[in-house]
């Protein structure tokens, strides 16, 4: 099972080394991982997806509590949050194939955002779903290079107390 | 005012009341070793290696419930810190390191004697700070201490660069600290305290599991209050040894894998364990499914993550224990509660009674390892002030059983790390925080050669402790598993009584050193060892191949034990009769 965290914690140096190394070393298995800065520029916001099929996830919070850097954690359940990433696809596409490419991307809303001679970059955004299903699609032409962001994500604003 | 970082800092230190600071310079260290030069209210013990400087802070901290204080120079004297500072984390004791570094505009470089302490000690530290802007020195002091000090404690480092230490900065008293991911809960939910003292006084066969969390909290009066009016039999762990006087009553003994059986009986027999301050170790529950598997649990833990984390609690507490204890208490009286332990207690006393620690000791030639603990047990117990240090293996583990703490801050022995070498320095440590106490170090031959070198901090330091040796001539603990689980192959556990000879090691460091072969020289020796006003070594030349016993086999059922007399499991331990006037 899945579990995604949304972790807050002082923007300062070093921060992510305790994260990522209390992991490791408490064996919680990490599947993404995303950092960035706040509205508040002394802040970051960490979305972690744990896969904690093994490890209960109140552990693996409590753990992470006990950082003198994390403030606050939510365990965002699937229903109750907005989840993105952010998906680059640099597929093969020989001139006389772009068009099919082209619409597979319109299909899933992807912008179009490099051609090459023969390649297509395809910038996607989404839920996880999506981009699986974007994935399978592409793969027939051949998925020359692929970088993802991580997801990133928020409570509802139906959530929040 | 303006003043230099490493100024900055010995100020900062003498505002944290800071008395003693356990020391090893080095280059990039020399200016703030020069500042502490001139600091009259700070006494320096330049220990004779850097992992004795954390041992000595940590002994000092328990002995003293202060933080202990070291200061290393970078590189190898930074290195030389991280078995102490394991240990400490391990054990929860308040430290605060402070490791030299290379200038900033070198660090990342691989500059001569940098190392990367604050990434080494991550994993082995509550927190740590590399200080790179001198004006956030005094600030990163005071929050470290803080950090240290409070909540769940722990050794905090702080890395600081030569170039730091010679800035200048505006020096003021440092704000109060702010540190919103940082708020430790000393208050028990109120909720849950009804339900853990409603528990308490409806149980039959109630059992509190005390460690080193109330030694922490300072909570052993509260333990003793709640104990004694419920009559509720107390287990203290080995991290908790002294939390409860060990002559009294209704201290049942240690639990686990060299506890009693009697003790591991009534763990296993109890419906309801309160432990208060504990994190259900493997060296205590042996197998988990079967540890108390009658019992409700209720655990008390300042440190949520322990709660839950090995055992499901049926009431979890997370606070102080000295808060918590006092409110279960107050509520138990606002009840009205009474104790309904009798019948429990004659289970118990009658399991005491057919299975005490007990070891073969007549022969007038052989000098038993119980029989030396057990004496300076005795003769110790003359002096007002007593603390017993311990090194790791068997030494350890006879000391826990036949040596009795009977009160609080005067254990000092390493729980979860188990690190050999810690035993000598620690009573250093102790020694400098209690300078009128009778501080004993229960040695092992082994253990004592990683560190005998500090023999000279206590000679020079006037530091007069009192090393106890059980000389076996082997890695005794080591030897004991071989023996038990590798057909007695002893692959490089065997180490010989002769090299060296500690009476003349002990002269070599100035120090008091006397040996003892038979039993009938023993009582001699320890009191010419403990009046003697300098440090003194007695080497015990102890049977070889004893063995600690009772034991519970690696991840066996605590009632299960190997050795001792023979009994077990509980299942067929109980008296019918007895146990039906439990539940009368
Ligand atoms: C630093 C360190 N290395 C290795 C061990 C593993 N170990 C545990 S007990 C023990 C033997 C200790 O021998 P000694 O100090 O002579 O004590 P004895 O068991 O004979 O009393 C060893 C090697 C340890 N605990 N710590």
């Amino acid at each position: 099972m899945k579990h995604t965290l949304s972790v807050l914690v002082e923007n300062k140096p070093g921060v992510l080394t305790r994260v990522a190394s209390l992991f490791a070393r408490r064996g919680f298995n990490i599947d993404s991982l995303a950092v960035g800065v706040t509205e508040d520029p002394t802040l970051s916001r960490m979305t972690i997806v744990v896969n904690a099929a093994e490890t209960p996830i109140e552990q693996v919070a409590k753990q992470l509590h006990k950082l003198i850097n994390v403030i606050k954690i939510q365990d965002l359940h699937p229903g109750d949050m907005i989840d993105r990433e952010l998906v680059l696809f640099k597929v093969n596409a020989a001139p006389e194939r772009r068009h099919e490419v082209i619409e597979i991307a319109n299909v899933f809303r992807a912008k179009v955002v490099d051609v090459g001679k023969n390649s297509l970059t395809i910038e996607a955004t989404g839920s996880g779903d999506k981009l699986a299903a974007m994935e399978d699609l592409l793969r027939a032409y051949g998925i020359k290079e692929l970088a993802r962001t991580g997801k990133i994500a928020l409570a509802r604003g139906s959530k929040e107390s | 005012m303006r003043m230099t970082g490493a100024r900055a800092l010995v100020r900062s230190l003498e505002a944290e009341g800071v008395d003693v600071v356990f020391g090893y310079p080095g280059g990039v260290a020399l200016p703030i070793f020069d500042e502490l030069y001139d600091a009259e209210s700070i006494r320096k013990i330049l220990v004779r290696h850097e992992q004795g400087a954390t041992h000595a802070a940590d002994g000092y901290a328990r002995a003293t419930g202060k933080p202990g204080v070291v200061l290393v120079t970078s590189g190898p004297g930074a290195t030389n810190t991280v078995t102490g500072i394991a240990n400490a984390y391990m054990d929860s004791i308040p430290m605060v390191v402070i490791t030299a570094q290379v200038a900033t505009h070198v660090l990342g470089t691989d500059a001569f004697q940098e190392t990367d302490i604050t990434g080494i000690t991550i994993p082995v530290t509550k927190h740590n700070y590399l200080v790179k802007d001198a004006s956030e020195l005094p600030a990163a002091i005071h929050e470290a201490f803080h950090i240290a000090t409070t909540g769940r404690p722990g050794p905090v480092l702080i890395d600081v660069p030569v170039d730091v230490s010679k800035a200048e900065l505006e020096y003021t008293k440092p704000p109060q600290v702010s540190l919103p991911g940082y708020k430790p809960t000393y208050k028990g939910h109120a909720k849950q305290i009804k339900q853990a003292a409603m528990l308490v006084s409806k149980a039959r066969k109630p059992l509190l599991y005390a460690g080193g969390g109330v030694l922490a909290s300072g909570a052993w009066a509260e333990l003793k209050e709640l104990a004694e009016l419920m009559q509720l039999p107390v287990t203290t762990t080995m991290m908790g040894k002294g939390a409860f006087p060990e002559d009294h009553h209704l201290w049942i003994g240690m639990p686990g894998m060299h506890g009693a059986k009697y003790t591991n009986y009534s763990i296993t027999e109890t419906d309801l364990l309160i432990a208060v301050g504990v994190r259900f170790d493997d060296r205590v529950t042996g197998k988990l499914a079967t540890f108390a598997s009658k019992a409700k649990i209720i655990h008390v833990d300042i440190d949520p993550a322990e709660i839950g984390k090995n055992r499901v609690a049926d009431v979890p507490i997370v606070g102080d224990a000295k808060h918590v204890l006092a409110s279960v208490t107050a509520e138990l009286r606002k009840m009205g509660a009474e104790p309904r332990t009798d019948a429990w207690m004659r289970v118990i006393d009658d399991w005491r009674g057919r299975f005490p620690l007990h070891y073969h000791g007549d022969d007038p030639e052989v000098l038993m390892p119980q029989f030396v603990v057990e004496r300076v047990d005795a003769m110790s117990r003359e002096f007002n002030d007593v603390i017993v240090a311990t090194e790791v293996g068997q030494n350890q583990m006879w000391a826990c059983q036949f040596h009795h703490v009977r009160k609080p801050r005067s254990w000092v022995s390493s729980g979860g790390l188990g690190t050999m070498g810690f035993g000598l320095p620690s009573a250093i440590g102790a020694q400098a925080g209690r300078p009128d106490a009778l501080v004993i170090d229960i040695a092992g031959d082994g253990s004592l050669q990683m560190v005998s070198q500090e023999l000279a901090t206590a000679r020079i330091h006037d530091l007069p402790v009192k090393v106890v040796i059980l000389n076996n001539g082997f890695l005794g603990m080591v030897r004991q598993w071989q023996e038990l689980f590798y057909e007695r192959r002893y692959s490089e556990s065997v180490l010989g009584q002769d090299v060296p000879d500690f009476v003349k090691l002990a002269e070599a460091y100035d120090c008091l050193g006397i040996r003892v072969t038979r039993p009938a020289e023993l009582d001699d020796a320890l009191k010419r060892a403990f009046e003697h006003d300098g440090p003194a070594v007695v080497d015990c030349r102890v049977h070889p191949e004893e063995n600690v016993f009772p034991m519970v086999a690696p991840g066996g059922s605590i009632d299960e034990m190997l050795g001792g007399i023979p009994g077990g499991p509980v299942s067929e331990m109980l008296d019918d009769d007895l146990l039906e006037e439990v539940w009368e």
